[in-house]
C-alpha cells in the first residue's frame, strides 16, 4: 500500500488512542475526587504532569482547577494533545485515507469529532464530566470495534493495530510513570499496601482494576507496577501491547516473529525481548522512573524506525536503482 | 402551507408544472406525494437530507479549517424530473458532441484539417492559453482524449435544451449526483420505486471499465489511480470517493516518481509500477518539467512516461482546448464538420469578440448580455449584463476592447425553473442548469441524469456552488 496511506493510518489510530487515554485519566480523576472531597483542588495539576505537557498549560491557564484543566485537556485547540485535538488529527487523517478505511469507521469518526466540536458539548461536559468523558470513552472504543469487524484484517489494519499499541503502551508507562513517583515517596514501602485508594485509580486508569484483582488480590505497588509492565494477557499492559504490534509488524513484512530484516522489527523486537526476561525487582531495583524513562525513549525509537521503514520511503537515484 | 397551491411559475418554464399551472405527467406522482405529505413534514425530510450529507462528511470548510466551521455543499430535497423523451435527445446530442470533440483534438494537434480548410481559424487555436504544444503529433492510447465530461445544459423559456459550456478537462460534480441519489432514495423512497426512476449507480463501474481499457497492451491487470491534489481541493471528497467506489488507489503527486521510464507509487514495499491515472489536476500542474515548473502537486517526467505510451491519462493533456469558450462558439461548426450532420444540441447563440460586427454588438448591448472570458470557471470572470453595474459594464468594455480574442457575449438565458424550498415554510421556483456526465471509453455513455445545480438566491441565474449554488437529483422517468 502507499506509504502516505500506511502513515495516515497508523496516525488516525494513534491519535484516536491518545484522545481516549485523555479521557480516561479524566474520568478516573473524577471518581477519585468522589472519594476524596477535601483534596478536590490538589487532583488536578497530577492530571496535567501525566501528560508532560505542563509548560503548554502554565502559558495560557492560571490555576489547575476542574474547569481550567478540562478546557484545556479537551477542548484547546492550541494545544496539540487536547482530545479535540487529536480528534481533529485523526479526522484529517481518516479524510486523505477514506477510500481504506469502510465508511462506517469514518462516519462515526466525523459524527465523533463534529459531536465535540459543537459549543454545546463544552457546557455538557462541565454539567455532567461523569457522563461526558464516559462517552467519549466508548466512541473510541466503538471506533476500535468498526476497525476490527468492518475493514479487513490486511495491511492497513495491521499498520493502524501497530499505531494503535504504540501509543497506548505510551500511555500506559506514562501513567505509571507519574502515579508511582508521587504515591510512593520511598522505595521500601513497594510491598507495603498503601494508599489503597490511590493506587486503585491507577489500575483504573488502564481499565485494569477488576482484571488486576482477579490475578493478585491485594493491592501493592510492585504487583501494579508488575502488572501493568509485564501481564501477558492484560490488553493494556505495555509487554501485551508491543508483543501485539510486533505481531502486525511481522504481518505486514511477511517474516516470522524470530526473524528481524529492518529496523523497525530490529528496534521493536530487541525491546519485546527485553520485557520478556526482565522482571519486576530488576525494575525496582534500577529504579522505576529511570526505567520508564528508558522504555519512552525506546518507544519513541520503534516509532521514528517504523517511519523510515515504511513511511519516508525515498527513490533511488536513476542509475543507482535495482530491479525489483 | 406546503403544499403547490400558491406556486407560480412566473411566466418561466418550469420543469416540473407546465404554463397552464398542471403537473407535468412525469411529475405527477411526486407532487401529489408532497401534497399528501402532512404539515411541517417536508421540512423534516430536508433537514434529515441535509443531517444525512453532514454525517457522510460531505462538507467543505467555511472559514478555514481552524474555525472547525463546515457545511454541506446546500441540496434541496425536491428533484428535478427529465422525461424520457427529452432525455433521448440529451443522450443523442451529447453522444454526437463528444465524439466530434475528440475527432477535433485529434486533428488539431495532428494534421490541421478543421484549420487548413478553415472552418476553424488557426490563430485563435494557436492563441489559446489552453492549446498544448507539447502534444503535437501525439495520439493518446485508444485514440481518446476527452474520456470524462461533464456539459452544462440549460433549458431556455420555451424548454429548449441547450449546451452553455463544455467541460472537457476536470469537471467535478458527479459524486454529488450520486450521494444526492443515495440520500434521496431514502427522502422519497415509495415515489422514488413507483417513478422507475433511471439508475446513475454504475457510473464508477463504467469509469473503472474506462481506465482498464486505457492500459497499455502489455499489462495484465494494471495498476490504475485516481491523482487528486490532495485534502485542501474543494472536490478532494469526490477524488476519494471515486477512488473508493472503483478500488483503486488514490494517489497525490508527492505519492508517485518516475523511474526507469515508468511512473511508480511509494508503497510500504517499495516501488509499484502504475499503468493508468485518472488525473484530477490541471494541465498546468501535472508535471512540472513539462508544464509549470513551479507546480509542487505534479510528477516530474510524467507527461514523458506517457507519450512514450507507458502510462495512460484520462483527460489526455490539451483537452482544455475544446471548452475555450470563445472556441465553443464553433463547436456547431466542427460537429458538422466531423460527423456531416447538424447537431442535435444547438448552442446558446454566441458572439465572438474578436469579430468585429459581433463586438460592436457586444459593446453595445452590454447591459443585456452574459460576458465571458475565455478560460475562466466557476463562474469567475463574467458579467451578467442585466444584473451588473454602469461602472462592472465599462470595466468589461475596456478588457473586451484590449483582448477581443479571449471574450465572447450571449443573450441573457431566462433559465427553467424547478420548485425549491425556501425558508421554513415555503416553496419558489428557482433557476437550474443540467451537467450529465459522459464517459468516452469502447463506447460512449452517458449516465442518465446528472447533476442539477440551482441558484438557491432568488432571482439568480447563477448556479456555481461558489456563488450560492445548490444541487437537487435529477429523475430520468
Amino acid at each position: 500500500m502507499l506509504s502516505r496511506v500506511a502513515n495516515s493510518i497508523y496516525w488516525m489510530c494513534r491519535y484516536i488512542e491518545r484522545a481516549e487515554n485523555v479521557a480516561r485519566f479524566i474520568s478516573v480523576n473524577l471518581n477519585l475526587l468522589l472519594d476524596l472531597p477535601s483534596e478536590k483542588d490538589k487532583h488536578w495539576e497530577p492530571l496535567v504532569a501525566i501528560t508532560g505537557d505542563h509548560e503548554v498549560f502554565g502559558k495560557n491557564y492560571n490555576d489547575y482547577t476542574e474547569e481550567e484543566v478540562i478546557q484545556f485537556l479537551t477542548f484547546d485547540r492550541d494545544y496539540f494533545n487536547s482530545i479535540i485535538s487529536c480528534l481533529a488529527g485523526a479526522r484529517e487523517n481518516a479524510r486523505s485515507i477514506r477510500e481504506i478505511i469502510s465508511s462506517e469507521m469514518w462516519e462515526h469518526l466525523n459524527n465523533f469529532y463534529l459531536e465535540l466540536a459543537d459549543p454545546a458539548s463544552k457546557r455538557f461536559a462541565l454539567d455532567d464530566p461523569h457522563r461526558f468523558f464516559k462517552i467519549i470513552q466508548m466512541r473510541s472504543h466503538l471506533f476500535t470495534g468498526l476497525l476490527d469487524s468492518t475493514m479487513s484484517h490486511g495491511e492497513a489494519w495491521n499498520f493502524a493495530r501497530i499505531g494503535m499499541m504504540l501509543e497506548r503502551a505510551d500511555k500506559t508507562s506514562r501513567i505509571l510513570d507519574v502515579k508511582y513517583f508521587m504515591l510512593l515517596p520511598e522505595a521500601e514501602m513497594v510491598d507495603t499496601p498503601i494508599d489503597n485508594i490511590q493506587w486503585m485509580a491507577v489500575l483504573k486508569s488502564a481499565s485494569a482494576f477488576e482484571m488486576f484483582r482477579k490475578e493478585h488480590h491485594t493491592i501493592n505497588p510492585r504487583k501494579v507496577a508488575d502488572f501493568l509492565i509485564f501481564d501477558s494477557n492484560f490488553p493494556r499492559s505495555i509487554r501485551h501491547c508491543l508483543a501485539k504490534a510486533q505481531v502486525s509488524l511481522h504481518r505486514i513484512t511477511g517474516s516470522s516473529t524470530g526473524t528481524a530484516h529492518n529496523a523497525a522489527e530490529k528496534k521493536l523486537g530487541r525491546l519485546v525481548a527485553d520485557l520478556e526476561y526482565t522482571d519486576i525487582d530488576e525494575v525496582i531495583e534500577q529504579g522505576m522512573h529511570q526505567y520508564l524513562d528508558d522504555l519512552q525513549t525506546r518507544l519513541n525509537l520503534v516509532g521514528t524506525a517504523i517511519g523510515t521503514t515504511f513511511f519516508n520511503l525515498q527513490p533511488l537515484p536513476d542509475n543507482q536503482n535495482q530491479e525489483q | 402551507m406546503q403544499t403547490f397551491q400558491n406556486y407560480d411559475s412566473n411566466g418561466f418554464f418550469d420543469e416540473l408544472f407546465d404554463s397552464n399551472g398542471n403537473p407535468r405527467p412525469e411529475a405527477q406522482l411526486l407532487i401529489d406525494k408532497i401534497e399528501a405529505l402532512p404539515p411541517g413534514e417536508l421540512r423534516i425530510r430536508q433537514k434529515a437530507a441535509e443531517a444525512q450529507l453532514l454525517k457522510m462528511g460531505i462538507t467543505f470548510n467555511v472559514y478555514g479549517r481552524s474555525e472547525g466551521t463546515e457545511k454541506i455543499f446546500p441540496f434541496d430535497i425536491i428533484p428535478r424530473i427529465v422525461s424520457s423523451t427529452d432525455w433521448e435527445q440529451i443522450e443523442e446530442g451529447l453522444k454526437q458532441r463528444i465524439f466530434a470533440l475528440n475527432e477535433f483534438l485529434q486533428d488539431i494537434y495532428n494534421d490541421k484539417k478543421i484549420l487548413k480548410d478553415k472552418v476553424v481559424p488557426e490563430d485563435l487555436i494557436l492563441s489559446s492559453k489552453t492549446y498544448r504544444k507539447q502534444c503535437e503529433g501525439f495520439t493518446p492510447p485508444r485514440g481518446i482524449w476527452c474520456h470524462v465530461t461533464g456539459t452544462d445544459l440549460i433549458r431556455d423559456h420555451e424548454g429548449r435544451f441547450m449546451v452553455l459550456e463544455d467541460n472537457l478537462r476536470c469537471p467535478s460534480g458527479v459524486s454529488y449526483v450520486l450521494e444526492n441519489r443515495q440520500v434521496l432514495k431514502k427522502t422519497f423512497p415509495q415515489v422514488f420505486a413507483a417513478s422507475r426512476v433511471r439508475p446513475v449507480q454504475d457510473y464508477p463501474s463504467k469509469l473503472l471499465e474506462l481506465l482498464e481499457y486505457l492500459a497499455p497492451d502489455h499489462v495484465q491487470s494494471p495498476t490504475i489511480g485516481v491523482l487528486t491534489p490532495g485534502i485542501y481541493n474543494s472536490a478532494y471528497f469526490e477524488h476519494s470517493y471515486l477512488s473508493q467506489q472503483m478500488g483503486v488507489e488514490l494517489v497525490e503527486g508527492q505519492d508517485l516518481v518516475v523511474s526507469d521510464g515508468y511512473v511508480h507509487m511509494l508503497t510500504t514495499k517499495g516501488l509499484k509500477r502504475v499503468d493508468v491515472l485518472y488525473r484530477r489536476l490541471d494541465d498546468d500542474f501535472i508535471d512540472p518539467l513539462a508544464f509549470r515548473p513551479d507546480s509542487m502537486l505534479g510528477v516530474p517526467g510524467l507527461m514523458e512516461v506517457y507519450k512514450e505510451g507507458r502510462i495512460a491519462m484520462a483527460n489526455a493533456p490539451g483537452t482544455g482546448i475544446a471548452d475555450d469558450k470563445v472556441i465553443y462558439a464553433y463547436v456547431p461548426e466542427i460537429v458538422k464538420y466531423y460527423t456531416g450532420k447538424e447537431p442535435i444540441l444547438p448552442n446558446v447563440p454566441t458572439y465572438i469578440c474578436r469579430k468585429d460586427d459581433d463586438r460592436k454588438y457586444v459593446l453595445d448591448h452590454l447591459d443585456e448580455l452574459v460576458v465571458k472570458a475565455a478560460n475562466e470557471s466557476g463562474g469567475y470572470g463574467m458579467l451578467i449584463g442585466p444584473h451588473s453595474t454602469k461602472e462592472e459594464q465599462a470595466a468589461f468594455a475596456e478588457k473586451i476592447t484590449a483582448e477581443p480574442r479571449n471574450y465572447m457575449a450571449q443573450p441573457t438565458i431566462n433559465l427553467s425553473r424547478v420548485p425549491t424550498i425556501v425558508g421554513d415554510n415555503a416553496i419558489e421556483g428557482r433557476h437550474v442548469d443540467l451537467r450529465p456526465y459522459v464517459l468516452f471509453g469502447k463506447d460512449i455513455y452517458v449516465q442518465p441524469g446528472g447533476l442539477t445545480r440551482v441558484a438557491l438566491t432568488k432571482g439568480s441565474l447563477v448556479v456555481n456552488s461558489s456563488q450560492g449554488g445548490g444541487s437537487k437529483d435529477t429523475w430520468v422517468v
